[in-house]
């Protein structure tokens, strides 16, 4: 009953809004719209609406899949210093980090649908009435903990906002087990999704031990640029307290980790170009390009470029405190992070092919509007989920019957 | 110099950029109402397709009920006789299969015997299970100076050799650990199987292979009715759906009922080899008795049941 109730305001809360929120959402229904007509039309005719082919069975989607598992994962930033830490600044802001996660769970799964031959045999991954091949397939663990970590962060949310709509606060027994549970599981997600590369002798491309390691470390980097943005963004549109110290330390915490980043490409580069084995040729391709095959160049040296610009940039006690250069690292660090963890570690572990042969990938349109189409939807489902929690984490959407909301005090860190 | 006749391998071409204008929007459209169709009155298909199970879990009854129903769907379909057995392996075998790279001369007729044996899409997409490599002698089995796209008038060309890569029906295959909903498996004859009514499509299985082997079907098959192989097996050279992936069975439709694949039989130069490695008599045994055997890729040590040999 009182459940429901919370359901209807919260509509409530998510349909009203000024214009620049409207044309937001509209926005984002257009975008959902233009990745209809394209999966429509793949849907029709198979998967060949794509430009993968036999030579490069893995593109674009999967590449925006395995970015988006690093972007879920950027909460534990935030819970660390926030549950573990006791730090209180980050504290009140941890069930951002958490929203954010489900938003891009939800476009992990929907990325890895697209992109399967037959959607319409889904259920034979599940124990009934499918067959897992579980534990032998990585997919298949990776279904299990990417659906895992979506229902721990979705329980926590719930429970927590739920509580804060009532008036009162999260129950401890609950929650900290639960986020505390949460931190080994989202290095599980990308230790399997980077397991799920990794095992596959047949690329030696990914075949490095030093996959999962870089996948965690640049994990770091995606997610809280993007919170880091919309931290901001919430200030000044919502008036929601957010500490000018937790965005600096996220900040902080960000150069470490892209520095561990470098530091491990740094060393795969060594190895490959030191002792130059036929294994060299999908690293050359690359970051050289083989013979006039040279798609993915340009975009591998502005991803070396924007990381070590924004490693700098929040490195710099200075740089990191202005807000015109923390932004700048942000954007550069979220655009470097999503070419080196979407195409530029897919493509070049398939070109060339197990024969040898190159086939330059480039997405097709169609691939274009179905992502499009995803990254609305993540849209979306972050917008809408921001809609709810802002408001009860500042008091103004509350039970009717709920104890007014003490000053200085949130349902997220209470005293 | 044996002439070859035209055998081109086509490479599938990305698709064309801008895809969504007029002419093809209006076909895609005119394909969706076709497609509509064809489900609507297929719908007990596709709900039998809702209800089965692993095929490993159907009974005998399940499994002679759903070979019939395909028998009638293909027969309507193609309209000729079509059969569809379940042949199981045959106790004591082991299928081994030897090439010899000093008689290949790169005719690619294997290649073509086998798409009309096994009834692979001919175009759009174009899916062939033997890739033929032309490799420069001066660099031997090197992939990076290989090619499949070799056009010349007569085979072979002076300075190259050739080299048919398929299925290498691996003893460890990569491809068959990564299949998130157990569709494809070895079986106790050697030969790793899909079964492509399960297949989800998810392409892990050919990003796992290291020899290009499994092929997708990124469109729907085009199969023409007069040039359709009726007499099909389940795991073999059924016709398949859209969205899944296959491969090379060694012909199982064929080598279960003792006889060659059909690309041993159709090698001009008997550069293929096949048989029972249980069998010491067999024509595989005499080869790895009397000739010195490698596989591809050894490295990798998937320890293939397909081996390559120089006979001279």
């Amino acid at each position: 009953m009182g459940f429901l109730q919370f359901l209807k305001g919260a509509v409530k809360q998510v349909t009203a809004g000024g214009k620049a929120y409207k044309a937001w959402i509209a926005l984002l229904l257009a975008m959902i719209g233009i990745g209809l007509v394209g999966y429509s039309k793949q849907w029709q005719v198979g998967l060949i609406a794509t430009n993968m082919r036999d030579q490069v069975t893995w593109a674009f989607y999967v590449g925006n899949f395995t970015f988006l598992v690093g972007v879920a994962a950027a909460a534990v930033l935030l819970v660390v210093p926030g549950y573990v830490y006791q730090w209180k600044p980050i504290k009140e802001v941890v069930v951002l980090g958490e929203l954010l996660a489900i938003s891009a769970l939800s476009m992990c799964l929907l990325f890895i649908l697209v992109d399967m031959g037959r959607p319409d045999r889904l259920t034979h991954i599940l124990p009934w009435p499918g067959s897992p091949n579980w534990p032998s397939s990585l997919l298949s663990w990776d279904a299990l903990v990417l659906n895992l970590y979506l229902i721990v962060n979705l329980s926590v949310v719930v429970h927590i906002l739920y509580r804060g709509y009532r008036g009162r606060a999260y129950a401890k027994w609950f929650v900290v087990p639960v986020v505390v549970f949460s931190i080994p599981m989202a290095v599980g997600i990308h230790t399997v999704t980077a397991f799920l590369y990794n095992g596959m002798a047949a690329r030696p491309y990914w075949n490095a031990s030093i996959l999962a390691p870089r996948f965690l470390a640049s994990a770091f980097c995606s997610g809280p640029a993007v919170m880091i943005i919309l931290f901001q963004i919430l200030r000044k549109t919502t008036g929601l307290e957010i500490k000018d110290e937790a965005i600096r330390k996220v900040a902080e915490l960000m150069a470490y980790a892209m520095f561990f980043n470098l530091f491990l490409l740094g060393a795969e580069m060594f190895k490959e170009y030191y002792s130059r084995t036929e294994h060299l040729v999908y690293t050359q391709y690359f970051w050289q390009g083989i013979g006039d095959k040279k798609a993915l160049v340009p975009y591998a040296w502005f991803a070396l470029f924007a990381s070590v610009v924004a490693f700098l940039l929040f490195l710099i006690p200075g740089t990191r405190k202005n807000w015109v250069t923390l932004n700048v690292g942000a954007v550069l660090i979220f655009a470097g992070v999503y070419i080196e963890k979407g195409m530029g570690l897919v493509i070049p572990g398939m070109t060339p092919d197990t024969l040898g042969e190159i086939y330059e990938y480039r997405p097709s349109v169609n691939e274009w509007m179905v992502a499009v189409g995803i990254f609305g939807v993540g849209g979306l489902v972050l917008t809408t989920l921001v809609n709810i929690a802002v408001p009860i984490m500042q008091g103004t959407f509350r039970a009717p019957d709920a104890p007014p909301p003490v000053a200085g005090e949130t349902a997220f860190a209470p005293h | 110099m044996t002439h070859r006749g035209r055998l081109p391998v086509i490479q599938d071409s990305p698709a064309v950029e801008g895809g969504l204008s007029r002419r093809r929007f209006l076909q895609a459209a005119a394909g969706s109402a076709a497609l509509l169709g064809l489900s609507a009155c297929k719908s007990s298909d596709v709900l039998e397709e809702l209800r089965r199970r692993n095929l490993k879990e159907l009974s005998k009854e399940q499994l002679q009920e759903m070979l019939a129903r395909l028998e009638k769907r293909w027969t309507d379909e193609y309209g000729k006789k079509v059969t569809v057995t379940a042949k199981p392996p045959i106790p004591g075998v082991d299928f081994g299969y030897g090439l010899d790279l000093s008689r290949c001369i790169g005719c690619r007729r294997c290649v073509y015997a086998c798409v009309k044996e096994n009834n692979q899409s001919r175009k759009n997409p174009q899916i062939q299970w033997i890739r033929v490599l032309q490799m420069e002698k001066d660099h031997g089995v090197d992939l990076a100076h290989a090619t499949p796209y070799y056009d010349p008038e007569k085979v072979p060309e002076a300075g190259h050799f050739y080299m048919p890569v398929q299925c290498q029906q691996c003893r460890h295959p990569p491809c068959t650990k990564v299949c998130p909903v157990k569709a494809t498996w070895k079986e106790p004859d050697g030969i790793v199987v899909i079964d492509y009514d399960w297949c989800i499509g998810c392409r892990c299985c050919t990003a796992a292979c290291p020899y290009g082997a499994r092929k997708f079907n990124w469109a729907e098959p085009k199969l023409p009715k007069e040039e359709m192989n009726p007499v099909t097996d389940y795991l073999g050279n059924r016709p398949r759906p859209k969205g899944v992936v296959e491969k090379c069975t060694f012909c199982l439709q064929r080598s279960r009922a003792g006889r060659y694949p059909a690309c041993v039989e159709i090698c001009p130069v008997g550069a293929r080899k096949f048989g029972n490695l249980l069998d010491p008599k067999s024509e595989i045994r005499e080869v790895m008795d009397r000739k010195r055997v490698f596989v591809f890729k050894e490295d990798l040590a998937t320890e293939p049941q397909f081996y390559y040999f120089y006979a001279t």
